[in-house]
C-alpha cells in the first residue's frame, strides 16, 4: 500500500501536506535520536578527555588522549575484564549445553512426569536467584567448608550458582524452537541406525544452532550484569567482575575516577554494543519470545 | 532410507520399537570412550567432595553428595531412563542451586539467623568462653616462642617444672622431649620453625589472636601472648554448665538462662553478646507488617515499588509506543539508521547506563545541571521526589526501546486487510486505531508487558547503581531510603553490602513477601492476558 508522495513540484501546500505526512517523522527521528545517542557519545568524550574528572568530563570533545585509558593498566580492570569473560563464557556454555539438552529431552522423548517436568520448571521461574541470595550466601558458605573451590570467593563458586538458573528461563525458549524441528529428521536417523546421542549432537544441536546463539548472547549479558550475586560471592578484588569493580569507582570518589570508569565503561561497552547490534535480528526475536533484558 | 508410513505421528509407539541390537555400551564407540571419561571425572570429584564432607562432618553436603553420584551412575549406565540422561546434569544444579535455596529460603525466613545469632548453640557458648577469657590476675607469665608449621602458628613455653610444651589452635599443649632451650627459652623444635622477629611483625595480628588451649578441659584455659615473648594464661569468666544449659558468670555469680530467642538471659534481663539461631516462627514476618518502626518504612517502599515498575512500563511503553507508529510508515527513508540508533541504550549495559547517569545527574558537576541547566545546582539524586523522578526517567531511556522494538513488530504484524474492511465501514483514523489495532496490539504485546513489569518490580541494578537507594529516610530505623525498591532494601537489610547488621531472616521473609506478590500479579496478570487472546 504504496501511497504516492507529494509531487516534487515546489508547491507550498504540498510541501506543507509532505511535512504532515512524513517530515515531521524525521523531526521526531532526531529528537528521539539525540536523546538515544547522547549519553553515550558522552561517555565516549569523557573516555578520550585527559582531565579525567567529572567536571572536566562536561566540555565534550575538547581534548584528546588515551591517558584514562593508559591509567586503567594500573587498576585490576584488566583482571576484572578476564574475570568477566571467563565467568561469562563458561557460564554461557554450559547453560546452552544444559538447556539444550533439557529441551531436547522435554521436545523429543514422552516420559512420565514430562508435563509435570515442565510445569515445575514454569513455577520456578517465577522465584528468581536475585531473591535467594542470601540463602545462595549461606549455602556457598558451609560449601566452602568442604570445597572450597565452590564456596565464597571462587569464580567456580559462581558460575555453579548461575547454572543452577540454567533451566529455569532458557528451556522453554529453547523447548519451542526443538518444536518446530521436524520429528522426521530424528526418525530417519534412527533407521539408519543413530543412537540418540548422535541424534542430538550431530543433527539437532546444528539445526537450533540460532537459537544456542541467542541463548548463549542472553546468558553472556545477563551474567555480565549481574551485579548482586557477584558482589555477594566474590569478596577479594582480584575475583571481582566488571559490574562490582566499576561500581566501586563511581560509588567511591566518584569525581576523581571519573575519566578512568569512561574509558572502562567504555571498554566494557563496546564489544557488547556491536555484537547487539551485529545480532539484533535475533536477539530481538528471541527477546520477545520470552525474556527481557537483564 | 525407507521412512515408517506414520513417521512422527506416533510417540508412544517408539517404546514398543525393539531396542537397536547394538547398544553403543557394547561398541567401545568414541562416544563410550568419552561417556567413561566424563563419568569417571564426575566419580573422582564426587568421592572427593564425600570424603572432604566426611572430614568435617557436614553430613547435610554428604547425603546430598551420595545421592547425586548415585543418580549420576544409575542413569548414565542405565540402558533406560533416557530423558534423564538429558535432564540430569541442568537438573542437578537446579536443585541445589534454584530448588534447595528458596527452600533454604524459607527455613531462614523463620530464624533469628543475622548478627549475633549466628551458628548453633554450641557455637555461641564456646564464643562466649573465648571471648570473655581475661588474665588470671598474678598468674605467671611462661617464657614463650611462636613456632610455624607451615601455614599454622603454634607456641613453645618452658613451665616451671623446666619441660617444653607445644600447642596449637586447635591441639592443646603437649610436652614434647627433643626441643632446644636456651637461657630459659625454647630456643628450637624438632618439626617446627622458629619465627624470626620479622615474621613475628608480618603476622602480629594473628599471633594476637591465637588462643592455645592449656588442656581438653576448656575450664583450664588457654595461653595467649601480646608481645611474642611472653605466654599468660587465660581463663574465661563465663562457665557452662553442660547439665543446665546455663551460663554463669564466675566473678559475680550471675546466672544466665537460655531464652526462646536463642539468647543468654540472667533473671535481670541481662544477654550475653552472643546468641544462636532458633526457630521465631512469624517473627520476621510480625517484625516486618506489625512493629511501626519496620511497616510504615516497608509500606512506603512497596508503593514505590509497584509505583515504580508500572510507571517504568508505561512510560516506556508509550514513548516506544508512539516512536514505533512514526516510524510505520513506509515513506520514511532511512528507517533502518533510525531503528539501529534508538537501539543505542538497549544494547548498552544496563548497569554502566545507570552509573553513567548518575555522574551526567550529579548535583555540582554533573552534565545536566553544569552544562544544559547553566549551573543550576538541582539535586536530581538527593531529593526524595526529584530522585523518583530521575529514576523513572533514566529508566525511561533505559528501557523506551525494547518497547519500541516489540511495538513495531507487532505493528507490522497486524494484518492489512482489517484496517481496510473497517475504513470501509466507515470507521475514521481514530476510530480504527482504537477498535482494531489497539486490541491487536495488546494482544501480542501485554504478556511482554506483564514479564517486564515484573523485571521492573525487581529491578536491582538500575535503583542500587543509580542512587543506592537514597536519599536516606530519616526516620526509618532501617537502613531504607525513598527511592528503595524491594528488592534493593532487602539487600541492605541482610547485611551483605556491610552498612548496616547483618539480619539474614528479616531479609528472607521479605524475599518471600516479594516472590508472593510478584507470582500473584503474573498469574492475576496471565489469566486476564488469556481473555484478551480470546479476541483474535
Amino acid at each position: 500500500m504504496v501511497t504516492t508522495t507529494a509531487a516534487p513540484s515546489v508547491n507550498r501546500t504540498s510541501r506543507k501536506r509532505w511535512f504532515l505526512d512524513v517530515g515531521f517523522r524525521h523531526v521526531v527521528g532526531v529528537l528521539a535520536v539525540v536523546y538515544a545517542a547522547f549519553p553515550i557519545v558522552y561517555i565516549i568524550s569523557a573516555a578520550l578527555n585527559p582531565g579525567g574528572t567529572l567536571t572536566g568530563s562536561n566540555a565534550l570533545f575538547e581534548n584528546f588522549s588515551g591517558e584514562n585509558f593508559a591509567d586503567l593498566n594500573r587498576t585490576f580492570f584488566w583482571t576484572w575484564a578476564g574475570n568477566t569473560l571467563f565467568i561469562g563464557v563458561v557460564t554461557a556454555v554450559g547453560t546452552v549445553l544444559m538447556g539444550a539438552a533439557a529441551a531436547y529431552a522435554f521436545s523429543r522423548f514422552r516420559f512420565t512426569g514430562r508435563r509435570l517436568g515442565l510445569m515445575a520448571l514454569l513455577v520456578i521461574q517465577m522465584f528468581p536467584q536475585l531473591l535467594a541470595f542470601v540463602a545462595i550466601f549461606l549455602l556457598l558458605l558451609g560449601l566452602g567448608n568442604v570445597v572450597p573451590v565452590l564456596g565464597l570467593n571462587s569464580k567456580l563458586g559462581l558460575i555453579a550458582v548461575y547454572l543452577g538458573g540454567a533451566l529455569g528461563v532458557n528451556t522453554f525458549l529453547m523447548y519451542g524452537f526443538f518444536n518446530t524441528i521436524p520429528k522426521e529428521l530424528d526418525e530417519a536417523a534412527k533407521i539408519d541406525g543413530a543412537s540418540h546421542a548422535v541424534i542430538f549432537w550431530t543433527i539437532i544441536l546444528r539445526l537450533v544452532a540460532p537459537i544456542l546463539a541467542v541463548v548463549g548472547l542472553l546468558s553472556f549479558i545477563s551474567t555480565f550484569s549481574d551485579f548482586i550475586l557477584a558482589r555477594t560471592i566474590l569478596q577479594s578484588e582480584e575475583n571481582w567482575t566488571l559490574a562490582v569493580g566499576l561500581y566501586g569507582w563511581v560509588s567511591s570518589l566518584l569525581e576523581a575516577n571519573w575519566g578512568q570508569f569512561a574509558a572502562g565503561a567504555v571498554i566494557s561497552a563496546i564489544p557488547v554494543l556491536l555484537l547487539f547490534l551485529f545480532l539484533q535480528r535475533y536477539i530481538v526475536g528471541g527477546l520477545t519470545a520470552g525474556s527481557v533484558k537483564g | 532410507m525407507s521412512v515408517q508410513p506414520a513417521a512422527g505421528s506416533t510417540t508412544r509407539r517408539r517404546r514398543v520399537r525393539p531396542r537397536p541390537s547394538e547398544s553403543h555400551a557394547n561398541t567401545f564407540s568414541g562416544g563410550f570412550v568419552a561417556k567413561l571419561i566424563v563419568m569417571a571425572a564426575v566419580n573422582a570429584l564426587g568421592v572427593y567432595v564425600i570424603l572432604a564432607a566426611w572430614a568435617e562432618e557436614s553430613y547435610g553436603i554428604l547425603a546430598v553428595m551420595v545421592a547425586l553420584l548415585v543418580a549420576a551412575n544409575v542413569v548414565y549406565f542405565s540402558r533406560r531412563m533416557l530423558p534423564m540422561k538429558y535432564l540430569l546434569p541442568g537438573l542437578a544444579f537446579l536443585l541445589v542451586y534454584q530448588v534447595f535455596v528458596i527452600g533454604y529460603t524459607g527455613w531462614v525466613a523463620f530464624t533469628n539467623y543475622g548478627d549475633g545469632h549466628n551458628s548453633t548453640k554450641a557455637d555461641a557458648v564456646e564464643a562466649l568462653l573465648v571471648q570473655n577469657e581475661r588474665r588470671v590476675e598474678g598468674s605467671a607469665a611462661y617464657p614463650l616462642v611462636v613456632l610455624g608449621d607451615g601455614d599454622e602458628l603454634a607456641f613453645g613455653i618452658v613451665n616451671a617444672n623446666g619441660d617444653v610444651r607445644v600447642g596449637r589452635a586447635e591441639t592443646p599443649l603437649e610436652t614434647v622431649e627433643d626441643a632446644t632451650v636456651a637461657d630459659g627459652a625454647v630456643t628450637e623444635v624438632p618439626g617446627y620453625d622458629t619465627l624470626s622477629r620479622q615474621d613475628i611483625l608480618a603476622r602480629q595480628a594473628e599471633i594476637t589472636a591465637l588462643r592455645v588451649p592449656v588442656s581438653d578441659d576448656p575450664e583450664d584455659g588457654s595461653i595467649r601472648t601480646t608481645d611474642a615473648r611472653n605466654g599468660y594464661v587465660y581463663i574465661s569468666t563465663l562457665a557452662y554448665d553442660e547439665a543446665a544449659g546455663t551460663m554463669t558468670d564466675t566473678q559475680t555469680g550471675t546466672v544466665y538462662e537460655p531464652d526462646d530467642n536463642g539468647q543468654f538471659v540472667s533473671a535481670d534481663g541481662q544477654t550475653l553478646p552472643v546468641g544462636w539461631r532458633v526457630n521465631v516462627g512469624f517473627e520476621n514476618f510480625a517484625t516486618a507488617f506489625g512493629d511501626a518502626r519496620y511497616s510504615t518504612p516497608f509500606l512506603k517502599v512497596l508503593v514505590w515499588t509497584i509505583a515504580f515498575a508500572f510507571l517504568s512500563v508505561a512510560t516506556t511503553f508509550f514513548l516506544g509506543l508512539f516512536l514505533a507508529m512514526v516510524f510505520n510508515d513506509e515513506r520514511v527513508k532511512g528507517r533502518k539508521i533510525y531503528r539501529t540508533l534508538l537501539i543505542l541504550p538497549y544494547a548498552f549495559p544496563g548497569f554502566l547506563s545507570a552509573l553513567l547517569w548518575s555522574g551526567l545527574l550529579n548535583r555540582r558537576f554533573g552534565f545536566v545541571n553544569q552544562v544544559l541547566l547553566g549551573g543550576a545546582e538541582i539535586p536530581w539524586l538527593t531529593d526524595e521526589w526529584l530522585a523518583k523522578l530521575s529514576v523513572l526517567g533514566v529508566n525511561l531511556w533505559l528501557g523506551f526501546p525494547y518497547m519500541f522494538l516489540i511495538a513495531t513488530g507487532a505493528l507490522q504484524s497486524i494484518p492489512k486487510d482489517v484496517m481496510e474492511a473497517a475504513t470501509i465501514d466507515g470507521a475514521g483514523r481514530v476510530r480504527t486505531w482504537w477498535s482494531v489495532t489497539m486490541p491487536l496490539l495488546m494482544v501480542s504485546t501485554a504478556p511482554l508487558l506483564i514479564s517486564s513489569f515484573a523485571f521492573n518490580f525487581n529491578n536491582f541494578n538500575l535503583i542500587y547503581m543509580l542512587t543506592g537507594g537514597g536519599p536516606r529516610m530519616e526516620d526509618a530505623s532501617v537502613p531504607i531510603g525513598h527511592t528503595d525498591i524491594l528488592i534493593s532494601m532487602v539487600y541492605s537489610i541482610s547485611g551483605l553490602d556491610g552498612t548496616a547488621a547483618k539480619n539474614y531472616g528479616l531479609a528472607s521473609a521479605l524475599s518471600i513477601v516479594i516472590f508472593i506478590i510478584v507470582a500473584t500479579i503474573s498469574v492475576i496478570s496471565f489469566r486476564k492476558t488469556r481473555s484478551l487472546e480470546e479476541i483474535n
